[in-house]
């Protein structure tokens, strides 16, 4: 069963044709790994799911409904959390108004799912440590974790995350291994954009390679670990 | 699960309980300064007083106009050229419903005076929320995004409008005279402080204090905060922008004709074009607080407040050019206004 | 011959090639189509305009400048004239001197507010532009020791041009006086001064302004100092509005800050351009005719609307000839949102530009 599926999506961005026929399929409960080379199209691929580039062609079916031509806030409302490469942080605004933000249901503080949050200021206790401070102020890897906790701060039916581990710091990266892989205990879908080899190798059930804009290569993550030739054609190096 | 240590190189800084965000005075300093490098130019304090007042009566009528201007164009980077139509609007209809209020208007009891004003500020405002509605539908919402489209069909908006308010009120000015206990001053030591920009501030303050609140206390506010810094990712995070758009513009329009009555009233006054008079204060005031900020829009207004009354009774001659100079001299301290909304 | 007189920008329709050929003709020949003051009194005010707004159009339209200080140097120019020929003895020398000092004024502050539009984005840029305009008109009204304040300036001009100086007698029921000769003065500066414009906007430098209006990033990028050429086409535009400011004086004789200087004017100009068709000239002229002719003769058929419709207080109200610009600017944003490329653009079939 496949939570997300794409088939033949182009996108096209002004003059600029990115997408070229991407066909992905996203199973459901499992963490899917999309790895490329920069500018391969991976960023588009996530933005042209959410709705913030129109797909010029091909079908996107969420939980078996096509979602290609919905607007953005509609897709979210389905259940799917985006964190940008950007992380897009809303730096003016305090790390409990951020989260509050996120937390769709909840018209106050005092309505967040309190157990919720308590297993989220474990799984990033900066989160916690900075909760009235300014976002902004944080450090890079601090909002990433704002980033990523913003997006589960209730439940989703699928994560969607833009290199998760980029410019952090090997310890938080682990911290982010963790939770990622707490989260998926937890059932939910998760695709993720990534440059970070361990990082894939460690979370990925599945795993899709994208270049110039086509998916090359889509499969189980044991199988493409071992073999070190597929690795080293599509990605240049060996996971 | 062990707990892994946070490493931040740089920690982050405490701020300050009010608002939850850091705050930067020095913006704000900038009042008194002023304030203080007129008294010796003005010369007697009791004057100087009446200056101060009347000043900051100015600022908070053209804070209250201003404010949805700026939220509206940080929001959805739309600049509504045609924003003096609400204005002039609002205060046509005011004098429209203080008429059958004569009675109230002219009675010496101070309550009666304030439940007439009441009224016909609530009518401006209803009035004028609902022209910013239509105005939103079919002149703003079809050019989101282009620019100079906005700034010819906003304008175009704004003439069509002034011209059929001279087609129902007539080209010609309208007296809108104070109610009776609203006239006058009030004493204090030598200076005359007019009872109704006294009234004028108590008014702006109140509606600083309402928007504050909703910005900063309620899931709305918060949105429109999000907004104005990210639109695209709170569309992502699954709410329609579009609709807050629409409010946001309807509020901006409501509290531009509450501006207007307060501006008729300080004038005593009304003509056709006194949209457009205040719309170029207006512009000037929302650069120099940084488009997008409530806080610099009220500075703005307060600053600009102060130094065209300081300069209209020091150097009469360069009236006109104060408010320019005020801005050319913030902009080069701050190029993005005195608060600028962090862009996208 | 004409390509070449024209720098190769053709009219590109035949109704267009049909209306101005009119247009010029009708100029030409206007004080002996239609005799009378009222009938040369708007046919000058066209060619004066014609070259305003074609000045504001090179702005707006070719190098997408949004400026609302415009008329400020229209202003300068009818001043400069003004104030030379009060000051000093009235003749050619003061009005040349006028001239040159209202050019150079307009140089300089144009060259400034050049700078500017680069230092910040377009929308403040307007915003600002907007402010600084209005505020000068009340300067000129402030400084009336020297602009003669609200009342304006009133001057004699050189004999030869002055209503008095009868050189022929009356032909066709024409004065043969100096106000003619005026009128054709004017007539072959509009002419030059329209024929300079079309040349520089259809020259390499035209096309680099377009370049940079349509993509700023990629010009730079390409290599053209944008700095150098937006500041160039704010000062040239600046000095053609100038020069319409001078015809204007030199024409009415006199000049006060509701004549050249109001926002009212600037927002004509600007109504002009876009329903006449921005970044065309042609729309500058054609848009210049109809308004000015509109202005003065549909109030006369809206005043008939008027009484007709007395019956109905209200419609009345409508149809008053004072509201003319009610109507002006329904059909001004009607042709935004309808004719984006104004009368020309759509007589030519032009595409709306994608931005």
């Amino acid at each position: 069963m496949n939570a997300l599926s794409l088939e033949g999506v182009h996108t096209h961005i002004g003059a600029y044709h990115i997408l070229h026929g991407v066909d992905l399929v996203v199973p459901k409960g499992k963490v899917t790994m999309l790895l490329g080379r920069n500018g391969a199209g991976k960023t588009t691929t996530l933005r042209t799911i959410m709705g913030l580039w129109r797909a010029s062609r091909g079908n996107i079916r969420f939980d078996g409904k096509e979602i290609a031509a919905l607007p953005t806030p509609s897709i979210s409302a389905m259940g799917v959390a985006y964190v940008p490469e950007h992380m897009g942080i809303f730096a003016d605004l305090t790390v409990k108004e951020n989260m509050l933000l996120a937390a769709r249901k909840a018209k106050r503080l005092e309505d967040l799912d309190e157990s919720r949050l308590k297993w989220i200021f474990r799984l990033f206790p900066a989160v916690e440590k900075f909760w009235s401070y300014q976002a902004g102020k944080l450090s890079g890897g601090q909002k990433q974790m704002l980033a990523v906790a913003r997006a589960i701060v209730e439940p989703r039916e699928m994560l969607i995350i833009d290199e998760p581990s980029k410019g952090l710091a090997p310890a938080i990266v682990s911290n982010m291994i963790d939770a990622i892989e707490q989260l998926k205990a937890t059932g939910v879908t998760t695709l993720l954009v990534e440059q970070n080899v361990n990082f894939a190798k460690r979370l990925g059930d599945h795993v899709a390679v994208m270049d110039d804009g086509v998916i090359v290569h889509n499969g189980s993550m044991s199988d493409f670990s071992d073999d070190i030739r597929l690795q080293q054609n599509l990605l240049g190096l060996a996971l | 699960m062990t707990e892994t240590e946070i490493q931040s190189p740089m920690p982050a800084r405490k701020v300050t309980p009010i608002w939850s965000i850091e705050f930067d005075l020095r913006p704000i300093l900038l009042l008194p300064a002023i304030a203080l490098v007129a008294l010796p130019l003005v010369g007697t304090p009791s004057t100087w007083l009446t200056l101060t007042v009347a000043g900051l009566a100015m600022g908070m009528i053209i804070f209250i106009t201003a404010s949805g201007l700026t939220l509206v164009f940080g929001l959805m980077d739309v600049l509504n050229f045609g924003h003096g139509l609400f204005i002039a609007f609002g205060a046509y209809v005011a004098v429209a419903t203080l008429g059958p209020l004569v009675n109230w208007t002219g009675s010496p009891e101070l309550w009666r005076n304030l439940v007439a004003l009441g009224c016909a500020m609530l009518a401006a405002m209803i009035a004028a929320a609902a022209l910013g509605a239509a105005f939103e539908r079919i002149i703003v919402r079809p050019v989101y995004g282009k620019h100079l489209k906005q700034i010819l069909i906003t304008m175009g908006g704004g003439i069509i409008g002034e011209e059929l308010i001279k087609v129902i009120w007539g080209p010609s000015q309208i007296p809108l005279p104070l109610p009776e206990a609203l006239r006058g001053a009030v004493s204090l030591g030598d200076a005359s402080l007019s009872r109704y920009r006294i009234l004028a501030v108590v008014i702006g303050l109140v509606v600083f204090a309402v928007l504050a609140w909703t910005l900063n206390r309620t899931k709305l506010g918060l949105l429109v905060r999000a907004g104005v810094q990210d639109r695209e990712m709170v569309e992502a995070l699954g709410y329609r922008i579009g609709r807050l758009f629409v409010g946001v513009f309807v509020t901006g329009s409501a509290l531009a004709g509450l501006g207007g009555v307060m501006w008729g009233l300080f004038q005593q006054n009304l003509v056709p074009q006194m949209g457009v008079q205040v719309n170029v204060l207006i512009f000037i005031v929302i650069i120099i607080g940084g488009l997008g900020s409530t806080t610099g829009a009220l500075i703005g207004a307060l600053l600009v407040g102060l130094v065209v009354n300081y300069v209209g009774f020091v150097f009469p001659v360069l009236t006109q050019f104060a408010s320019i100079g005020l801005l050319i001299a913030v902009l080069l301290w701050r190029p993005q206004g005195l608060y600028p909304v962090v862009n996208r | 011959m004409l390509r070449r007189l024209l720098s190769n920008d053709m009219p590109g329709s035949r109704i267009l090639a049909v209306l101005l050929v009119l247009l010029v003709v009708g100029l030409a020949f206007g004080p002996f189509l239609v005799p009378g003051v009222k009938a040369i009194n708007v046919a000058a005010k066209v060619l004066i305009f014609i070259v305003l707004v074609a000045s504001f159009d090179l702005l707006l339209g070719y190098t997408g400048i949004v400026s609302f200080a415009h008329t400020m140097f229209f202003g300068i120019g009818a001043y400069g004239v003004a104030i030379a020929s009060s000051v000093l003895e009235p003749g050619w020398q003061s009005v040349a001197a006028g001239m040159a000092m209202a050019l150079a004024l307009s140089c300089v502050l144009a060259f400034v507010i050049g700078l500017f539009s680069l230092r910040v984005r377009a929308m403040f840029f307007a915003m600002i532009t907007l402010a600084v305009g209005s505020a000068f008109a009340s300067l000129a009204s402030q400084l009336s020791d020297l602009t003669g304040g609200e009342d304006g300036l009133t001057f004699s001009v050189p004999r030869i041009i002055s209503p008095g100086f009868e050189f022929a007698k009356p032909l066709l029921g024409v004065a043969m006086d100096g106000r003619l000769i005026c009128y054709y003065l004017i007539f072959g500066l509009t002419l030059v001064l329209v024929l300079a414009m079309l040349r520089i906007v259809n020259s390499p430098f035209g096309r680099v302004l377009q370049a940079i209006r349509d993509n700023e990033f990629r010009a730079e990028a390409i290599g053209y100092p944008v700095v150098v050429y937006r500041t160039m086409a704010a000062v040239i535009a600046a000095l053609f509005a100038c020069l319409a400011g001078g015809m204007l004086a030199l024409w009415l004789k006199y000049n006060g800050p509701d004549t050249s200087l109001s926002m009212e004017i600037m927002v004509d100009v600007l109504l002009i351009v876009v329903i006449g068709g921005m970044g065309t000239i042609y729309g500058a002229a054609i848009g210049a005719a109809i308004f000015i002719i509109a202005q003065n003769y549909l109030q006369d058929l809206l005043a008939l609307g008027n009484n007709a419709a007395s019956s109905l207080p209200a419609f009345a109200a409508l149809l008053s000839p004072d509201r003319w610009l009610l109507w002006l600017g329904l059909l001004f944003v009607l042709s935004v949102y309808f004719f984006p490329t104004g009368i020309v653009g759509t007589l030519r079939g032009t595409p709306e530009r994608k931005h």
